[in-house]
């Protein structure tokens, strides 16, 4: 399996539990880990409900609305594609449905614009708070990354 | 209970530099073996080591190579330089339980001329980097980063609180002869000026990259007391995973913002007979400047969201409410994994601090925040 795109990005590589989250983002689907008998969203996935101790699971489809909790931008020293890239911003976003599942990504400045640089976003444009939306970017013909668009962008 | 049973009666150190020309075996020999003689304990007498998961110098290696005797205790505590106080606490509880009656415990690191470890991407992959690196979250810089912008929005933080935090460590490296930052200031100027490495952290915000090696000799109480140093007594020690906790990233919780501080904290002042405010002298580990207010919140020494606020009016400098980082700490020290903060501890106990603390009694010594971390409150 490759572990880094042609740019030299490293490609997410996923464990046993975390498969079905990559699995459904290269569908365009965001989805969450739950469990099935107690209905309780987890994240990062793994086999067991904290909660109940159940081994079933159900995998939820999220509406793609959250919001930023907190970002850094990141300045070199870094590696070389991520060197090319900076400054660049770094999200990290509470979902709408559950605000203890927070998913970490690069920022877009338009729902449309999925495959925008990763420095789209002006770093003054950023705030706490602030309603971002789900876009899934297809970083190679196997592997699709879900990305941040900042709404009113 | 722990309390007081054990004492730590011996500390060696190498010099540190960004570069050293040994082999961090080498180092470490040469810091356990000092640490042996500072004690006035043979070496063939070491039946306990102890040491952090990610040293690479075994404990087959070292023991062969200083003499030790038969090692009937060794143990190795995970999550980087979280494991410090551990190594001193595992080595306090075999010899408080009779597992062993001489320990070790060592940390031997050459950072500054090894390669940055988040470099190394095909580790950096598994669970849970897979959620975080490929979005360009690389470094731990980046990872503490994402938190202290929360703390700063959440509470008010702002830059000069950090700032106060990075120059209470270089104060005290200015005046330690063996600290990498001896004889390099830092001014607020110097700091607002510096170069980013991940806002809202820039390079002042981070430790620096070292090579060294350390290590410490615990004995019983009974034996520290035969011992030619003063004992300095381990009165409590703790360990620290809290509930629903990620590592470096813990993102995914009611309250990131509630380390594995908090939780070392409550186990550390349920066995003690003394609480915060009777700290004289603390050793907080400080591999990024927003790791201190967070670490002030978790053992106590103020509120939560009041850890900013703490640093004002010089509190964390000699003479303030709470001297921290008394030889420079991993900001301005050298940073070996947390190992100097234990030895500097131990140094303001017997009064040969380069910055003494007057009549230092009780000192607090803290491992990595943000990690599976431990911590030891250490007395006269």
């Amino acid at each position: 399996m490759d572990t880094m795109t042609a740019e030299g990005l490293l490609l997410p590589w996923p464990d046993d539990d975390g498969e079905p989250f990559w699995e459904h983002a290269r569908s365009g689907e965001l989805r969450i880990q739950a469990c099935a008998e107690c209905g309780r969203l987890r994240f990062p996935p793994r086999p067991c409900c904290p909660q109940c101790g159940s081994f079933d699971d159900e995998w939820r489809l999220m509406s793609g609305r959250g919001r930023l909790w907190s970002y850094v931008i990141a300045h070199p020293p870094l590696l070389p594609a991520y060197a090319e890239r900076a400054p660049y911003p770094v999200a990290l976003v509470e979902l709408e449905e559950d605000p203890r599942i927070r998913l970490v990504g690069t920022l877009t400045n338009s729902v449309r614009r999925p495959g925008a640089p990763w420095n789209a976003v002006p770093p003054g444009r950023l705030r706490i708070g602030a309603p971002v939306q789900a876009v899934f970017q297809a970083v190679t013909p196997e592997v699709t990354v879900v990305r941040w668009a900042l709404c009113n962008g | 209970m722990l309390r007081d049973r054990t004492a730590i009666v011996g500390i060696g150190q190498t010099r540190f530099a960004k570069h050293l020309e040994e082999s961090e075996k080498a180092l470490a020999c040469r810091a356990v073996l000092a640490a042996l003689d500072d004690a006035g304990i043979e070496p063939h007498e070491v039946d306990a080591l102890a040491s952090y998961t990610m040293e690479e110098t075994d404990e087959v290696e070292l023991a062969k190579a200083i003499g030790a005797g038969d090692v009937t205790f060794f143990s190795r505590i995970g999550f980087g330089g979280g494991g410090s106080c551990a190594t001193v606490a595992h080595l306090a509880m075999a010899v408080a339980t009779g597992q062993a009656e001489v320990g070790v415990a060592w940390r031997s690191r050459k950072r500054g001329s090894g390669r940055r470890p988040w470099t190394n991407t095909a580790q950096q992959l598994p669970t849970p980097a897979q959620w975080t690196r490929p979005f360009g979250l690389l470094r731990p810089a980046d990872e503490i980063g994402m938190l202290a912008r929360r703390y700063m929005h959440e509470y008010g933080a702002t830059r000069d609180h950090l700032f106060n935090v990075a120059l209470a460590c270089r104060n005290r490296a200015n005046q330690n002869p063996d600290a990498i930052m001896y004889e390099r200031p830092l001014t607020r100027e110097m700091y607002m000026d510096a170069r980013w490495i991940s806002e809202p952290l820039c390079l002042y915000d981070n430790c620096l990259e070292t090579d060294g090696a350390l290590a410490c000799v615990v004995v019983s109480a009974e034996r520290a007391r035969d011992c030619r140093r003063r004992p300095v007594y381990v009165h409590s020690a703790a360990q620290g995973l809290p509930a629903q906790h990620h590592g470096m990233v813990n993102y995914w919780n009611d309250d990131p913002l509630t380390g594995p501080a908090w939780t070392a904290a409550r186990q550390l002042w349920k066995t003690a007979e003394f609480g915060p405010e009777d700290v004289d002298v603390a050793q907080i580990y400080d591999a990024f400047t927003p790791l201190i207010p967070l670490s002030l919140e978790g053992y106590g020494f103020c509120g939560r969201g009041e850890g900013a606020a703490f640093t004002e009016g010089g509190a964390l400098e000699s003479g303030g409410r709470l001297p921290i980082n008394t030889g420079g700490g991993g900001l301005s020290e050298g940073y070996v994994h947390g190992f100097n903060l234990i030895n500097e501890g131990v140094k303001q106990l017997r009064g040969i601090s380069t910055a003494q603390v007057p009549d230092a009694a009780t000192c607090l010594v803290t491992a990595g925040e943000g990690v599976p971390t431990s911590a030891l409150l250490l007395r006269v």
